[in-house]
């Protein structure tokens, strides 16, 4: 099938079984899945920056679609989403300056793929770690006591969260879907802003970096972090589409392809989490950075950019 | 349990194949008719272009939701 936006010659069959996979990912996860639609999109042939821009375009609606479901299984905090959206805006854009900052340095590419590598691999094992220690935690106290909800979020990194929880910076607000009672707003954006900044400097939604942050930091549940991060996401990712398709990066047409295969994926990805404790989808979660860190690694190793 | 999972499986099987051939005739009634409109319009007014781009991906969002979810129902019922 011939793409005549992109100039692209792409198999209508490949593009829906990519998004069905995206879409598991993102149902499940939480993640745009922007590290396997940009490598699978250039393999047949397509720009990087209608890569780039035709993946945001097929992320809002897989996203729209799972966070209706995860919606439906009371696993949105829009309160929480709507704040984030705003941050991470504001992220993406200090994001997009500092490349262009580091373009004008003559540096960029190797910058950022160190920084990525560092990055990921870093959010990989610390996940490794408390999942693990979390995991352990449960299986022994449920040995003793033998009344652990698996269903219960917990985390090995609970103390240093309600640590932070407590930061009383003015304006507090109260997180009900999520349990929260007060949290400071200024904690929330700078969550937002970080996944933001490293989405506009890194590329992609950087919802592996937003979803654990949203656990860890915050103190959401991993199932409400999940769907809330894809809430978060339809917002961030349209906002992202309008500028580059006004840029001339969207292939909308490959966007609508893909989407038809990402619905039955993230239905199937959503229906999953309900299956798993917030531990295991933590520890399940650690592949993914590792797979955006070994893109950078062949890509600096190369010189292709997948 | 074995028995509820074929069971399972076999309605997924049938929605998989029922969306399969609605997506087919999607592409070639829709997307057909769409490209070179698109194509144009991606060429001489950007900004157009960005604002359908936009609500044809949410627009498509939503129904094959509304599609998906439907044959869930019907076909569950069907073999309930």
């Amino acid at each position: 099938m011939f793409f005549p936006i992109s100039h692209a010659d792409i198999n209508p069959i490949y593009l829906v079984v990519v998004g069905f996979i995206i879409g598991i990912f993102g149902g499940f996860f939480g993640v745009g899945g922007s590290f396997i639609a940009g490598p699978a999109l250039r393999l047949m042939g397509v720009d990087w920056n209608y890569a780039v821009g035709t993946d945001l375009a097929h992320i809002v609606g897989k996203s729209i679609v799972a966070a209706k479901q995860h919606r439906a299984l009371g696993n949105v905090d829009l309160k929480l989403g709507l704040i984030m959206a705003l941050g991470t805006i504001g992220g993406a854009e200090c994001g997009a300056q500092l490349i262009q900052a580091l373009k004008r340095a003559g540096n960029v590419n190797t910058v950022v793929s160190y920084v990525a590598i560092v990055v990921y691999t870093g959010i990989a094992a610390f996940m490794l770690w408390e999942s693990q220690k979390t995991l352990r935690t449960y299986k022994s106290r449920s040995k003793i006591s033998g009344d652990i909800d698996p269903k219960k979020d917990r985390s090995a990194f609970g103390p240093v969260t309600r640590t932070i929880q407590r930061l009383k910076i003015w304006p507090m607000i109260a997180l009900p879907t999520s349990g929260i009672r007060a949290i400071s707003l200024w904690t929330i954006v700078l969550v937002a802003f970080v996944g933001g900044l490293f989405s506009g400097f890194l590329g992609g939604g950087a919802g592996y970096i937003r979803m654990p942050s949203m656990v860890y930091v915050l103190g959401i549940p991993t199932h409400l972090a999940v769907g809330t991060d894809l809430f978060e996401i339809v917002i961030s990712a349209s906002y992202g589409t309008i500028t580059h398709a006004i840029k001339g990066n969207v292939d909308i047409l490959i966007a609508l392809v893909m989407h038809t295969g990402a619905v039955i994926g993230a239905q199937i990805g959503v229906v999953a989490t309900q299956y798993f404790a917030g531990p295991k989808i933590r520890l399940a979660f650690v592949p993914l950075p590792l797979i955006g860190a070994a893109i950078v690694i062949y890509t600096l190793m190369t010189g292709h950019k997948l | 349990m074995k028995k509820q999972a074929v069971k399972s499986l076999r309605v997924f099987a049938i929605e998989l194949a029922v969306y399969a051939v609605l997506v087919t005739c999607y592409f070639f009634l829709v997307l057909h008719l769409l490209g070179n409109w698109l194509y144009h319009l991606e060429n001489q007014h950007r900004y157009i272009y960005a604002g359908v781009a936009l609500l044809l991906i949410v627009g498509q969002a939503v129904v094959l939701d509304a599609v998906t979810t439907l044959l869930f129902r019907l076909l569950r019922g069907r073999w309930r």
